[in-house]
């Protein structure tokens, strides 16, 4: 054992601090024992009895600082002696007072005018925490999920007679006075108003209508399940009047799985009465439901966008379909595919795309067609949205690539808040392994890609575009074209029906 | 027409604290919660409280008005056997709720060994420890005599106490001399030294001190509290400034008062080379203020928080005398040069009296001299004191916080809202070794136990 110390002279520390950087060095692996004192005759006194004491030590007087410790070599005890007095030095950090409440009339102190509440607890005490917020009279985004349809009913009651507007819960995406909020994108301000059930369909819309040079006056979430027969769309029919009422709206665009018929019947009765044009996407509906509304009806999220989009400039958008290189870059990639190539698989993080693939390739031949939805609660339970973790999907990327019989990888990409902020590190060299995988086994993949997002968001859509095209994926500007551009791949290379 | 649209959006954002980062970065208003479920309590005490929150509301105001109203003044001193109500010869008076001698932590032993030395009940250890547990000698908390000790808190029948009176109300409360710092019979230490040092407190230091405060009348604590925290005490951990203002008000009237010269020398260096002095006034203070809520029907407003080393214990304004108990915690301490954890004993004393008024942890924000204990850096200790804003029912009218332009410091624990938000009160405190005769190993801060709150809340709104 060797002893060391050090004397400052002159040096003064509170006791309390020193007793901290006392407790800190004791602490260290290696240290056989130590002390950080003023070097009064009694601490000297005891330095001594404990071996640590040296003729430094003894010469200095009570107002010299003494670091001493006992290590097994000399040069483990020097090192122990610098962190320590590095620890002594002060410690001055930037102040960040109170910008953090413990609970919500905790932050109301410090927020007063705050007037929207966004709530991402886990879902049991949800529902308590939404309903303090309404009592506060503030505006509600319900991003939890598994809250009861009993409490989404009772707090979308008590919101509405208070004025105040619910969405969610399981509302993942909304864009209020231009601010993005949970998952959701950086866009262009407009006057295209949005009332979404669906999340990812008000980020594939807002993007959309973004990038093609027309913007969002608001888009607000109601969460999937207000347009069900039990909450009878509250939510959704008090955003549309909001939004009908808005003088900064001029075109509305709805989105949603297609509603219960009795809150259908609700929702075109406003549209009637609206006087400005109203387009629906309501996925997988019959558009016989739409006759005789005023309502646009499409059939895509791509669709309704660029409708509201010709609605709102008062020109047409060009459609990638229409573009005859998108046919073109169909028919070098179906060249490119082997007999056994047969079917497609879409590897999706965002649920509503999934539905939106599977009506564009209805009427398919083969059965071994694949769509899978990753952010479906068996993927979720105890880890991140696959928007955010791309461990899982990345993962069966890698398997299909190895399968003879794959034809073609579909795949989507959310920016944005609330997504990975930095996708391509961990996305890239897996798309890369995929291809050299095929390639090693003799055969083609090819990867079709939406990405969702516009060059605003914080991980901006062209640089990640580029970046995959440069990786040799076939990036399509929505998931609507990647989907057909899929199709068309298959349906070309004629293998399909094999 | 909702008005959703016409203001700028300003967030409260609870939960994921990366969906803040688009507020940040859009320059959007925001606050991020740091939520976490309220503590576990009867669904039926939830239902009650709800169905009476509004008359709690009344009477906590009531209770917060008292609190807030009270001026404690130092008056005098006097024998506790004279003066504390229920004293007797064979009593003494401890910290925290009632414990056996069977359930005494070690430093309460020592310090009951100790006081009956100190009284002549016993010669030695042995003995005394034999009559502690013979049934002759009966304990009761200080609280249930309008009384506060800090550690230990033993008051024994001949120890000189200071009268705390509350001159809004006329209540009053009792609290002995401090000993100071190291061997001390608050940390359970009963050597020679100790009781040598009793009994010269008793027949030194009690008549010196008893004919200055005589001399000056009263001396205003609330005002010199007041002062101190502009001074950076926040008068549990830290009394320096209280200490060298009470110095300040006494020094004169102890020489005019004193005939030997060598006796004024004598206790003006007993109080001037203890910086805990003020200490047990600064309890008396608290306890005399929270004492003028007691008994107001429905309040859930916390007048007691005190350790007795075994259990921590809390009485609320609303159900009487009533103990709301569970396990005391060990606190979080920097430990004196070779002690650990392993020898601390769990939190004792009176002392959180201090939290319980708006001081000590509530108030750590004004002493940035201990921010040691909280982490090292100031930013901790105002979070710290920013955090009890959430639990309590009023701002202090007369204690403040400078770095926090003066804010009030936050007072008067709402057991709802601690149970509601799970937020437990901070409290500073001394660390006692657990074994009896050692004495003090360390300061730090903890946070108070959940389990008598939980049953607080469930026994007010049974």
């Amino acid at each position: 054992m060797i002893a060391k110390a050090t004397v400052k002279k002159g040096e003064y520390h509170d006791s309390v601090a020193l007793m901290r950087v006392a407790k800190l060095l004791s602490e260290q692996a290696g240290v056989l024992d130590s002390a950080v004192v003023m070097a009064t005759d009694e601490n000297k006194r005891l330095l001594r009895g404990a071996g640590l004491s040296t003729p430094d030590v003894n010469a200095a007087g009570e107002s010299d600082l003494v670091v001493a410790v006992a290590a097994a070599s000399a040069e483990l005890a020097d090192g122990f002696l610098l962190q320590a007095i590095e620890a002594l030095k002060s410690r001055h950090r930037e102040l960040k007072i109170g910008n953090v409440a413990r609970s919500l009339d905790g932050a109301l102190k410090t927020l007063p005018d705050a007037n929207l509440a966004l709530i991402s607890i886990a879902g049991r005490y949800a529902s308590a925490e939404a309903r303090k917020a309404l009592e506060n009279g503030l505006h509600v985004m319900l991003f939890s999920d598994n809250v009861s349809i009993e409490q989404e009913l009772e707090l979308k009651q008590f919101a509405s007679s208070r004025g105040l507007l619910l969405m969610g819960p399981d509302c993942g995406t909304a864009i209020i006075n231009g601010v993005p909020l949970a998952f959701a994108n950086n866009v262009n301000r407009g006057n295209i108003g949005v009332v979404a059930a669906s999340g990812t369909g008000a980020q594939e819309v807002t993007t959309l209508i973004s990038n093609a040079g027309a913007g969002i006056s608001q888009a607000i979430g109601t969460g999937g399940r207000d347009v069900k027969k039990e909450i009878g769309g509250i939510s959704f029919l008090q955003a549309l009047d909001y939004l009908i009422n808005d003088p900064k709206t001029e075109v509305l665009l709805l989105v949603s799985k297609p509603p219960h018929e009795a809150v259908l019947k609700n929702i075109l009765e406003k549209v009637k009465d609206c006087k400005k044009p109203v387009i629906g996407t309501f996925l997988g509906a019959n558009p016989e439901l739409f006759k005789g509304s005023g309502m646009v009806a499409t059939a895509t999220l791509e669709e309704g966008a660029y409708k509201a989009v010709e609605s709102a400039l008062g020109k047409p958008v060009s459609r990638t379909s229409g573009n005859p290189r998108f046919h073109e870059v169909i028919e070098i990639e179906a060249a490119k595919l082997r007999s056994s190539q047969k079917y497609l698989r879409g590897l999706y993080t965002g649920g509503t795309f999934v539905s939106e693939t599977l009506f564009l390739l209805q009427g398919m031949k083969g059965d071994q067609h694949t769509v899978i939805d990753f952010g479906d609660d068996e993927f979720t339970i105890g880890r991140p949205h696959p928007m955010i973790d791309f461990t899982l999907r990345n993962k069966r990327i890698l398997e299909e690539a190895e399968k003879p019989e794959v034809a073609v990888l579909l795949l989507d990409l959310v920016l944005g808040w609330g997504a990975h902020m930095d996708p391509l590190p961990e996305l890239l060299p897996v798309l890369l392994e995929a291809k050299r995988k095929a390639q090693a086994a003799g055969r083609y993949l090819p990867i079709v890609m939406s990405v969702t997002g516009t060059d605003q968001d914080p991980q901006n859509r062209t640089k990640v575009v580029t970046a995959l095209r440069g990786a040799g994926v076939i990036v399509a500007p929505s998931n609507a074209s990647a989907a057909r551009f899929a199709r068309g791949v298959l349906e070309l290379s004629g293998k399909d029906s094999v | 027409m909702t008005d959703l649209f016409q203001r700028e959006l300003s967030v409260v954002n609870i939960g994921l604290s990366s969906f803040k980062e688009s507020f940040d970065r859009n320059g959007i208003k925001s606050i991020q919660v740091d939520f976490r479920p309220g503590l576990a309590v009867s669904g039926k005490s939830k239902d009650n409280s709800k169905t009476l929150e509004a008359q709690v509301n009344v009477a906590n105001e009531e209770a917060m008005k008292r609190i807030l109203a009270a001026r404690p003044m130092l008056i005098g001193m006097g024998r506790a056997l004279d003066l504390i109500p229920g004293m007797k010869k064979n009593l003494l008076l401890h910290a925290g709720p009632p414990v056996t001698w069977e359930r005494m932590c070690g430093p309460m032993k020592g310090g009951v060994i100790g006081a009956l030395l100190y009284e002549g009940l016993a010669k030695d250890d042995a003995q005394a420890e034999k009559l502690a547990a013979s049934g002759e000698i009966e304990y009761s908390p200080c609280h249930e005599h309008s009384a506060v000790g800090p550690m230990a808190g033993i008051i024994s029948p001949s120890m000189p106490v200071f009268v705390v009176k509350n001159e809004t109300f006329g209540n009053v409360a009792y609290c002995t001399q401090n000993e100071g710092l190291g061997k001390v019979l608050r940390y359970g230490a009963y050597g020679e030294d100790v009781v040598k040092r009793l009994k010269w407190m008793e027949t030194v230091l009690f008549p010196v001190l008893h004919a200055a405060i005589q001399k000056l009348g009263r001396i205003d604590l609330k005002t010199l509290i007041a002062q101190a925290l502009h001074m950076g005490d926040e008068v549990h951990n830290r009394n320096r400034a209280a200490t060298s203002l009470f110095y300040r008000a006494l020094a004169p009237a102890i020489v005019e008062t004193t005939q030997d010269r060598q006796i004024a020398v004598d206790v003006l260096n007993f109080i001037n080379s203890n910086d805990h002095f003020f200490l047990n006034l600064s309890m008396a203070a608290a306890k005399c203020a929270l004492q003028a809520a007691e008994g107001i029907s429905h309040s859930s407003i916390v007048i007691t928080m005190s350790r007795n080393g075994t259990e921590f214990g809390v009485q609320l304004a609303g159900t009487g005398s009533k103990w709301f108990t569970g396990p005391a915690p060990v606190p979080d301490a920097l430990y004196f040069k070779g002690y650990t954890k392993d020898d601390a004993n769990p939190d004792i004393g009176d002392s959180a009296i201090t939290e319980t008024a708006g001081l000590g942890g509530f108030a750590i924000a004004a002493s940035p001299a201990i921010v040691q204990f909280v982490g090292g850096r100031a930013e901790d200790a105002l979070n710290y004191t920013l955090q009890m804003y959430e639990i309590t029912a009023a701002e202090n009218n007369v204690y403040q916080i400078p770095s926090l332009d003066f804010r009030g410091t936050p007072t008067g624990i709402d057991v709802r809202k601690v149970v509601d938000k799970n937020i437990l009160p901070f409290i500073d405190t001394g660390v006692a070794h657990k074994k009896p005769g050692i004495g003090q190993v360390g300061a730090g801060v903890l946070s108070a136990p959940p389990e008598p709150f939980i049953r607080a809340f469930e026994g007010l709104f049974s």
